[in-house]
Parts: structure tokens; sequence; C-alpha cells
């Protein structure tokens, strides 16, 4: 219940010093929104020129991007934590973090989350029912509860990923730009994994399983059942991997000798 | 003169500095690019051309322009809208240089830098592992090295013009992020501006974008041949003139009206 209110404290501080720069603040959802349509429109241009991508139709690709939309936002707006280096350990900034009786990951979610990113949840949703209409896919009523799972399960994937390559800093703390690469690899999810070759393949079901935020369970509400057995398994892949993340990171807590001043 | 050459090599050495992340660039724009090879060979699967690209000069445009943005891109514009904010930029403004100029020449050593140790090698390993189609001829290569080097200006001149506009927005996050997005759809970063349906093609055609990105890797790929050469670094450089007067305009007016938070 402590951390319930205090999250709900920090939510208040932070709008609070949002307000306080309102056009940029627009200006910033605006471009959210924008950089979710270049993505769109890349799906679009390229099947203005091709039918099928490995017997994929367009309309599922989309709706695979929509998807990851939904698991992605719910992770840029609490795990944005690809400057934990730079900010916490360079600067000295996790000696203040460590003296409170917090959980250290929990308050720097807390201190850089990002709350206007939660918009991609509406885009997401907005882009999955343009194309699942146009594919005609049905919805029952348990596909509510296996999307919130499957959501979750992303959202978790994601974000164990990052806390373990943050938790790296602990260990080294020279200046490394892993993180951005991340989120380049983050992006080969967004397509059927069969388009690539084996390795590529493993690695994103496996070692950065980055599969699971989109493709994998995706295909589940597309009704591509070749993919079930990946499809289930995300929610148990984003609890495996964040249970391993905060192992991985209490560990790393304890090797912080402090830098800075 | 001579201290607008020292800004490029100072900055170039703050660069070698950090020597991982130039390892770990080189790792980001590789994967980056292999991950557009597979797709565009997924998207081609048995096509011989798209627009009048071969599925080689396709991988070829992705894996050039994003090499070449190595060496256009810089910050500048996240760096003009920090010294504004912490206030630095009241100190920056009675040095004895042109503020805007200097940071151009920041940016440029920042561009040399990643040109040498950053696309250069890169390009080596990536045509090592992906078969892409360099090429061979001496005048286009000619031509590449005179449109990007428009490239950056032009990029670069975007870049002072957001910077400025935090003058006016205070806090410009936002808008710099959004311009990014903009880029990278409108250059021609991502795709090629001929792929585009006819009606965004003449919007594009119309924006400096262009200038940046789709031009040079156009000029590399030889999508462009002859006349269309010459007319791509023709629309370069009007851009470079044309852009001058609205950061002339801006920086003057900016002036008059600074108010420095903090600092």
């Amino acid at each position: 219940m402590f951390y319930v209110s205090i999250f709900f404290q920090y939510v208040a501080q932070y709008m609070k010093t949002r307000m306080q720069y309102r056009t940029d603040l627009l200006v910033e959802i605006l471009s959210d929104l924008l950089f979710q349509a270049v993505n769109l429109i890349f799906i679009l241009v390229v099947f203005g020129h091709t039918q099928f991508l490995n017997g994929w139709v367009r309309d599922e690709i989309i709706f695979i991007y929509g998807f990851f939309l939904v698991p992605y936002a719910l992770f840029s707006s609490f795990f944005n934590i690809w400057d934990f280096n730079d900010r916490y350990i360079v600067k000295g900034e996790l000696d203040r973090i460590l003296t409170r009786p917090i959980h250290s990951l929990f308050q720097i979610i807390l201190e850089r989350m990002e709350l206007e990113s939660l918009f991609g949840v509406i885009t997401g949703l907005i882009i999955m029912i343009y194309a699942g209409s146009n594919l005609g896919l049905t919805i029952e009523w348990y596909d509510v509860i296996i999307f919130i799972l499957f959501v979750i399960g992303g959202a978790l994937v994601y974000a164990s990923i990052f806390i373990m390559l943050a938790s790296i800093g602990f260990w080294s703390d020279a200046r490394t730009s892993i993180m951005p690469m991340m989120y380049n690899i983050g992006n080969y999810g967004r397509y059927p994994v069969d388009i690539y070759n084996k390795v590529i393949r493993f690695t994103l079901t496996w070692i950065l399983p980055f599969a699971f935020v989109g493709v994998y369970p995706a295909s589940y509400f597309l009704g591509k059942t070749e993919w079930q057995f990946y499809a289930f398994l995300t929610p148990f892949m984003g609890v495996s991997f964040f249970v391993l993340a905060v192992i991985l990171w209490n560990h790393g807590v304890t090797k912080y000798r402090g830098a800075g001043n | 003169m001579d201290k607008y050459l020292e800004m490029i090599r100072i900055r170039f050495l703050m660069m070698l500095a950090y020597r991982t992340n130039y390892y770990s660039g080189i790792l980001i724009y590789s994967i980056n690019i292999g991950a557009y090879y597979f797709l565009w060979t997924a998207i081609y699967s048995g096509k011989e051309e798209i627009q009048g690209l071969s599925v080689i000069q396709m991988t070829t445009y992705i894996a050039v322009s994003w090499m070449a943005r190595a060496f256009y891109f810089n910050n500048i514009d996240r760096e003009i809208a920090l010294e504004i904010k912490e206030g630095k930029v009241a100190i920056e403004l009675i040095r004895p240089y042109n503020y805007l100029g200097m940071k151009t020449m920041q940016g440029l050593g920042e561009g040399i830098f990643r040109l040498l140790f950053f696309s250069v090698p890169g390009m080596i390993i990536v045509g090592f592992i992906f078969p892409l189609n360099f090429a061979t001829s001496l005048t286009t290569w000619g031509y590449f090295t005179v449109s990007i080097i428009l490239s950056f200006i032009v990029n670069s001149q975007i870049n002072l013009l957001t910077g400025i506009m935090t003058f006016f927005l205070y806090n410009n996050d936002g808008l710099i992020r959004a311009k990014r997005v903009i880029i990278d759809l409108f250059s021609g970063l991502l795709l090629p501006i001929s792929f585009y349906p006819g009606w965004a093609q003449q919007i594009m055609g119309v924006l400096p974008f262009q200038a940046i990105s789709y031009i040079p890797s156009m000029i590399f790929t030889e999508g462009f041949t002859g006349q269309e050469i010459v007319n791509g670094l023709l629309i370069q450089l009007v851009w470079v003139v044309v852009l001058i007067i609205p950061i002339q305009a801006l920086w003057l007016f900016a002036k008059k009206q600074l108010v420095v938070q903090g600092g």
C-alpha cells in the first residue's frame, strides 16, 4: 500500500511539472503520434508495391504493429531508463536514491516516468480495430483477458531487457550506447519473424525475446495456429525475464561503489 | 576563420574521448541495416525491381543513407536549447564569434569524426555481411561528396532553426523530437521518396527535407543519372540559400526578446 500511495504522489508531482510547459507537452504528444504514424506509413507505402510479406497480408502486419504499440506504450511510460548509466551512475545520483527506504529500481522508474507516452495505448487500439475489422476478426469475451495478459507480458519483456542493460552499469561505469541499439533491435519483433534467418529468429525468441512484444502474441488474435504455442508463452516469458532482471539489479546494487563526487 | 577551424578540431577531439560509443555505434548501424536488409528482401521476394530500384540498389540505398546520416546528423539543436535554458547563451552572445556559426562548426567536427571512425569502418563491415553494390565510378563519388556536404548544411540549418525556437517556446524537447521524426520520414531515410504515392511526392518535393537524405543516397546508388544528378544538387543548393533567411530573421528577433531563465 505504501508503494501505491508513493506512486500516486509521484504522478501528482509529475502532472504539475508537465503542466508548466503546456505547449511543449502538446508538441511532445503530437510528436509521439507522428512517430507512431511513421511506422504505419512505412507499412502502407511498402504494401503499395507488394501484396504479401512471406504470406502475411498488409492488414495482418498493421495489426501486429497496432498490438506492439500497446505494450510499448506501457514500457516507455514507466521504464524510461535508457540514460540510467549517465544520469545515475556517472553523475552519482544513485547515492541519493540508495539512502531512501524504497526499492531503488522503483524510485528510478517513478522519477523517470513519462506518462504522456500512454497515448500510445489509444493509437495502438485504434490501429488494431482498423486492421482487425478489415480482416473480419471476431472477438470472444475471454480475448480481452488474454489481450491484457499478453500486453503485460510484452511490456515486462521490454522492461526486463532494459533493466538488465541498465544493471550492467553497476559493474562498468563507462559510457556506452547499448541502450539505443536495443531500441533498434526491438523493431525486429514487429515484423513476422519468419522473414529473418534462423539465428535472428532464435535470438528474438529466446535471448532478446522482442518477438513476444509483437508478432507472437498478435498472431493469436490473427488466428495463426502455428504460432499459438509462442503466443501463450508471452506472459511466462515476461514474468520470468522480469524476475531475472530484478535479481540482477538487486545483485548489481550491492556492487555499486558510488561515483561522482 | 582560425577560431572556427579550432572549434572543429576541439569537437573532434572531444568525440575521440568516448571510444566505446563508436564501437557500439558501428554495431547499432549494422544491426539496423541488417533488419532493413531482411525486410526488403522479403518485400521484393522475386520482384526484379520496384520503382526502378533493384533489391541490391535498395539495400545499398538503406546502407548509404544510414551511413550518410552519421555525417550530417548532430545535436546542435539540443545543445542550443540547453544553453538557452541554462542561461549560458547570454555569455555566448558577448563572445567574439558568431554563435550560430560556431555551433555549426561544432556539428561539423562531430560529423567528420563520425564519418572517419564510424561510417567508413561501418560501411566496410556491412559490405562484407550483406550483398551491397558500391559505386565504382569516381564521378559518382565526387557528386556524392558534394551532395552530403550540402546535406550537412541543410540539416544543420534546420537544427539551428529548431534550436532558436527555444527562445520562444522556453522548453522545446517536443519540437526537437517532432523534427527528428519528420526528417526521418520526409528526407527519404526510411523509404526512397519515389516509393510514395504521387500526391505525397509532390508535397515532399516542395519541402527541404529531401535535400538531407534522398538526393545523396539516390546519387550514390545511381538511381539518379545525368541531368537528375544536377537537378538534385541544385535543389540542395537552393535550400541552403533559402534557409538562411528564416534563420537570420528569427535570430535577430530572438536576441531582442531574450529571456534568460536562471543562469
